[in-house]
């Protein structure tokens, strides 16, 4: 049309144009989470409490002190493993809801790591098993990416039914294989090797080395999704895999290979979970759920929080992890039972989800405003 | 019967529509006549109720009227035949056209449509089987089914959005046919379309659209297909292209005997045999959907191949993946350029990469080398003449000109010697399509292997050394370029094979 | 394993391999109708949950079953509602708003039957009709007819669905919507109510085929449905959209469910393997993902949101 044919001039408007979309980026998703809390408040009110309590209570649990810092950057650890690999998946144009799956294989296999050999030194078992909670994962994400990629089975589903078969083989192996030996019948493991205890980070809180190891991965995410050859194919597929195909790109390997290095990032996720837990165990008591605290959902709603950036990820985590633990201090304030939370987490997951085409309308309609303006 | 006055359409950074004044008059054929990209499907969009115009007004016999909907269009007595077919392909014949009849929980009782649809078919020469399903029918068939869909809702104004394009030459001819029969009843008309001769013949009317303007009204008796050209293109255009000739040289893709499968596991390639030499244009001519698509595929290596044989400079290349047969110096331009070709959501810089991205210089150690990529694209685009504001502008914001001279900078510059080139000059304007054919001649003197594969009659007997004639996945018919007139080869295309 | 093969053992787990396949059917042939229509709702687990409480405290209170029913239903299609509005009118990404909606109701529902009963407490649940004279055939009977009435109804809804999907002017657009979403606009048709109702009815049946669940068992837990929502989206996909297929693996599921029963009952399965059995529909509806991925008859519009201007 008109534009494209003299298209020369809206070159530096859409300069400024770049400032906009993050903000609103950013306000969008925010308000969206405001909005489930608004939802949150009443549910407290039927549930005959008052909100504002609840929330300052949320607050001070979230960022009241160190501790509490450390504890929300604890809780948001996983999350954001996970969510860095949703990222890659989704640039991929896969939808990994296996997440939870994930991280219990990577838990499974990093278990068994440090139980085959808790006498190797520190620097050798740490790295050792959170390689292995990655392998672990990158076998759970790559079988849905082969099913997908030379079986046409949807993701959607055969990562949801891994995630059943992951939580069964967790229960199975905690009932018989790799249950403590002892007098009372509890599904975990012995306390594992301390040599791969992950080692508390300075400052006197319980903040530890596998939150490093979460910022690494989501800046070696990054490099690989923007400045690698790989990844260039990844966002190819994940854009067009028709195209792609015609460039020549092998896109049913792109698909296992994103579906893979998802599953990777939570397995690493399920590594940490139990090497830097209190407990040092692996436990199943509880369901798969209590062992991986949903993070392999929230990993998604962090990672669409975070526009599908690893590195816009990381504030995202910490923004839901702090909800989650804020929501823990509340429901004690409170007295409210705490499948609250987890009713709380499934409305601002569809609110955020809902957000995400008003963000990209506002985008678009203000880079629109930012081209127009400039044309006057 | 219908007017539109003083209609303006704006898109964010584009005027769509700019105060077009436009009539339909009851009994004639009002033509509508521009580029891609003039503004000719905004104005009828707005006339279907699909946009609202952000100035002017629609009146209808008279009296002002706010087309809020298809819906609404459709109850004032508007019918539209949409170039892309609104059809449902799993549905059949007489389900698409009860779909939106009926009232919303009625049972559909599809015999008095089927009954009635019968009898407007036999009325107009619009034969079609009410049972067959959509996906069933041929092209010609399926634009059938649109205009019977509209004349069922009592359409007093018929609008046909380049109902030409997918037709063949004796198609066109029938389709006039019901055309003035349907003017005869009384109904108005507007003719959509940019192929002059056409124009030339059905209009009673033409109104010409230029950047959204309207930049004049004329009647076929006191125009040339050179003066509404000029109008349509504001320049003189160029009808016929000399041609050099020059000797070919040797075979350079030989395809044997292919045998390909459709999407649905029909015969799509039935025993094609050809070769295309270095410095040799062989054009295919055919309508949509007799197999072009999965020819043009199977020799990229895009779609098993069932039987028969495919070589390249005498080597087998029939069972390779798409990358081998790259290497091999083999370049394809799909035709469907916005899915295949190239991905609009990638930087001009990063389309232009796309085939080469991981070899050196512009992956090392697997990480990319923007310097390198950016050198090499600033040159494609300065080489192509790619109108583009930056490296880093979104590809699906330019034009489809330029779009395709994206691909054509990748596919062109890659030093590969055998080219498939599909509807490479489909939905461009006139600019660019000159463009591309130039870049074609260029390649065919560089001794290029050129496959050209057309739904464009003309474009095939303007560009090829010999041309070849598909249909039904068999080729009818080879003929050198000078027997290859367009009354023979359109009889080719319809499968009539004795002349 | 020979305590299984008696006649008995065998007629026992084939009758209640269909009682147990009525909350698949009924979730599946909902889901069917939103995916025919060209939307996936992945909630269908927590919306079953919600039609599972919302049928037990019914009970509960007031003891009448077809109160309770209602209530589900009603509960169903007000989350219908929501997930319309989320996916129709936001246009947000199917599967994970699906999601969203399977933790709310996970959520919801253990924090309502926390706080509003507490302990455990039986309810009356439905109690088996057996259908006059044919209930009576010995075997043909005891597998066939004399089930609870919600057994019926599921394998009644299969002809109705049928019937709704393909024989009205509302299956016709429903099928249009989910297929070429533009032509019926173009023709006047409104994609957005039409898939609407579709999800208001797939939600509706999905908390009726929870309320099948609750009021069979007579109690409700946390989890009740245990990923029974997940299988029958899968079911959907095994059936390819077909109310008959859909039936053939909601019978399949159900008769492996209800033999993993068997077996736990029979002492030929203890421990750590019933994990095994309890993971085996999971790796079944894998194994017949693999089997049907040839993805004939999916609606080719399923998860893509309309946008006329787009």
């Amino acid at each position: 049309m008109v534009t494209t044919e003299n298209p020369d001039t809206s070159g530096a408007p859409s300069l400024k144009a770049l400032w906009y979309g993050p903000l609103v980026g950013l306000v969008v998703p925010v308000l969206a989470v405001v909005a489930a809390l608004a939802v949150g408040a009443v549910l407290l009110l039927a549930l005959g409490a008052s909100p504002l309590t609840g929330y300052a209570a949320l607050i001070d649990g979230a960022v009241g002190d160190w501790n509490a810092v450390a504890d929300t950057a604890i809780k948001s650890m996983p999350m954001l493993l996970v969510g860095v690999g949703i990222c890659i998946a989704f640039r991929t144009g896969v939808i990994n809801i296996g997440g939870e799956g994930q991280i219990i294989l990577g838990a499974i296999f990093a278990t068994l790591v440090a139980l085959a050999v808790p006498d190797l030194p520190s620097v050798f078992l740490i790295p050792l098993v959170l390689l292995a909670g990655a392998v672990g994962g990158a076998i759970w994400g790559a079988i849905p990416g082969a099913l997908k990629a030379y079986a046409g089975v949807s993701e959607i589903l055969s990562t949801i039914m891994m995630n059943i078969v992951a939580a069964q083989i967790l229960s199975f192996l905690l009932q018989d294989l790799l249950i403590e030996e002892g007098a009372i019948k509890i599904q975990q493991t012995r306390r594992l090797s301390h040599n791969a205890d992950l080692p508390l980070l300075p400052g006197g809180t319980r903040l530890h080395l596998g939150f490093l190891v979460a910022l690494l991965v989501a800046v070696i995410a990054y490099l690989l999704i923007y400045k690698t050859s790989l990844g260039f194919r990844l966002r190819a597929v994940g854009h067009s895999p028709d195209a792609s195909r015609y460039a020549g790109m092998q896109v049913k390997r792109s698909v296992v290979q994103a579906l893979a290095l998802s599953g990777a990032c939570a397995g690493v996720a399920g590594a940490v979970m139990v090497f830097g837990s209190i407990s040092h165990r692996l436990i199943g008591e509880g369901g798969a759920t209590a062992f991986t605290q949903g993070a392999g959902f929230n990993g998604i709603v962090v990672a669409l929080f975070g526009g599908l950036h690893p590195l816009y990820t990381v504030p995202a985590s910490f923004l839901f992890g702090g909800m989650l633990i804020g929501g823990i201090e509340l429901q004690r304030e409170l007295q409210v039972p705490a499948a609250l939370i987890v009713a709380l987490n499934g409305v601002v997951v569809v609110f955020v989800v809902s957000s995400l085409r008003l963000k990209t309308k506002l985008q678009r309609w203000s880079e629109d405003a930012v081209l127009r303006r400039g044309r006057k | 019967m219908l007017e539109m006055r003083g209609i303006t359409k704006r898109f964010p950074g584009v005027v769509a529509n700019e105060g077009v004044d436009f009539t339909v008059r009851s009994g004639r054929v009002h033509t509508l006549l521009g580029e891609n990209g003039a503004g000719k499907s905004t104005l009828m969009k707005i006339l279907f109720g699909l946009y609202r115009p952000d100035e002017g007004s629609v009146h209808l016999e008279g009296t002002e009227v706010e087309i809020r909907s298809p819906a609404d269009a459709i109850s004032r007595g508007i019918g539209m035949i949409h170039q892309h077919f609104m059809l449902v392909p799993t549905l059949t014949v007489a389900e698409n056209v009860a779909l939106g009849l009926g009232g919303a929980w009625g049972s559909s009782d599809l015999r008095p449509i089927r009954q009635r649809l019968v009898e407007v078919s036999e009325r107009y020469g619009l034969e079609v089987d009410p049972d067959a399903f959509i996906w069933q029918l041929a092209v010609g068939e399926r634009q059938r089914v649109e205009i019977l869909k509209a004349l069922f809702r009592n359409a007093r104004i018929l609008v046909l959005d380049e109902p030409t394009a997918v037709l063949t030459p004796p198609e066109v001819t029938d389709l006039f046919t019901t055309l003035r029969q349907l003017r005869d009843d009384g109904r108005g008309l507007v003719f959509i379309s940019h192929k002059l001769h056409e124009v030339m013949e059905i209009s009673d009317e033409i109104t010409v659209l230029r950047d959204g303007r309207i930049v004049g009204n004329t009647v076929p008796e006191s125009s040339s297909r050179e003066s509404l050209a000029q109008m349509m293109v504001g320049r003189p255009v160029l009808f016929t292209r000399t041609v050099q000739h020059h000797d070919p040289g040797e075979d350079r893709l030989v395809v044997r005997d292919l045998v390909v499968q459709g999407d649905r596991g029909n015969l799509a390639v039935d025993k094609v045999s050809l070769s295309v030499r270095a410095g040799e244009i062989l054009g295919v001519a055919g309508v949509s959907g007799n197999g072009q698509r999965e020819l043009a595929e199977a020799i990229f290596g895009l779609r098993p191949v069932e039987s028969g044989g495919i070589d390249i400079d005498g080597v087998p290349a029939g069972s390779l993946a798409p990358k081998a047969v790259r290497s091999k110096g083999m370049a394809y331009v799909p035709e469907e350029r916005m899915r295949d070709g190239v991905i609009g959501e990638f930087t001009v810089a990063e389309n232009l990469v796309l085939v080469d991205h991981g070899s050196p210089p512009y992956t090392r150690w697997g990480f990319l080398r923007f310097g390198a990529i950016k050198r090499q694209c600033t040159k494609l685009v300065q080489r192509y003449s790619v109108k583009t504001p930056m490296l880093e502008t979104l590809t699906r914001s330019l034009s489809g000109g330029n779009i395709q001279k994206v691909v054509i900078a990748r596919e062109f510059s890659c030093g590969a010697e055998v080219l498939v080139v599909s509807q490479p000059t489909r939905g461009i304007d006139v600019g660019a399509a000159e463009y591309v054919h130039e870049q074609l001649l260029g390649q065919r003197a560089a001794g290029a292997a050129i496959l050209l594969i057309s739904e464009d009659l003309d474009e095939v007997l303007q560009m090829s050394d010999r041309v070849a004639v598909i249909f039904r996945g068999q080729i009818m018919d080879q003929l050198p370029r000078s027997e290859a007139t367009a009354m023979r080869v359109g009889r080719l295309m319809m499968g009539l094979k004795a002349e | 394993m020979s305590e299984f093969f008696t006649t008995t053992a065998i007629v026992a787990t084939l009758a209640s391999g269909i009682r147990l396949s009525a909350p698949f059917l009924i979730a599946a042939l909902g889901e069917s109708v939103g995916q025919r229509a060209g939307v996936l709702n992945l909630g269908v687990e927590g919306v079953m949950l919600i039609g599972a409480y919302a049928a037990y405290n019914t009970a509960l209170e007031t003891g009448n079953v077809l109160a309770a029913v209602f209530v589900a239903i009603l509960m169903g299609v007000l989350m219908g509602a929501i997930y319309a509005f989320i996916t129709v009118v936001m246009h947000a990404q199917q599967g994970i708003s699906g999601i969203g909606i399977y933790l709310f109701g996970l959520g919801i529902t253990d924090l309502l039957f926390q706080k509003q009963v507490g302990t455990p407490k039986p309810i009356d649940g439905l109690q088996s009709t057996s259908v006059p004279l044919l209930g009576d055939i010995p075997t043909v009977g005891e597998i066939f007819f004399r089930h609870n009435a919600l057994v019926y109804v599921a394998y009644l809804l299969i002809p109705v669905v049928w019937f709704v999907v393909n024989r009205t002017t509302f299956g016709l657009n429903i099928r249009a919507v989910g297929e070429t979403p533009e032509a019926a606009d173009t023709l006047g048709v409104s994609v957005t109510w039409t898939r609407v109702s579709a999800i208001l009815i797939g939600n509706g049946l999905a908390a009726l085929a929870g309320a099948a669940l609750a009021l069979e068992i007579g109690i409700f837990q946390y989890n009740l449905t245990a990923g029974q929502g997940f299988i029958a989206i899968a079911l959907v996909y095994f059936g390819a959209w077909r109310p008959s297929g859909i039936m053939a693996g909601a019978l399949l599921f159900g008769i492996v469910s209800s033999t993993v029963l068997q077996w736990k009952t029979l002492g030929i399965v203890s421990g750590s393997a019933s994990s095994f059995t309890a993971m085996a529909p999971a790796v079944l509806t894998i194994l017949v993902l693999v089997v049907v991925s040839r993805r004939i008859g999916q609606p080719s519009a399923l998860t893509k949101p309309f946008d006329r201007s787009d």
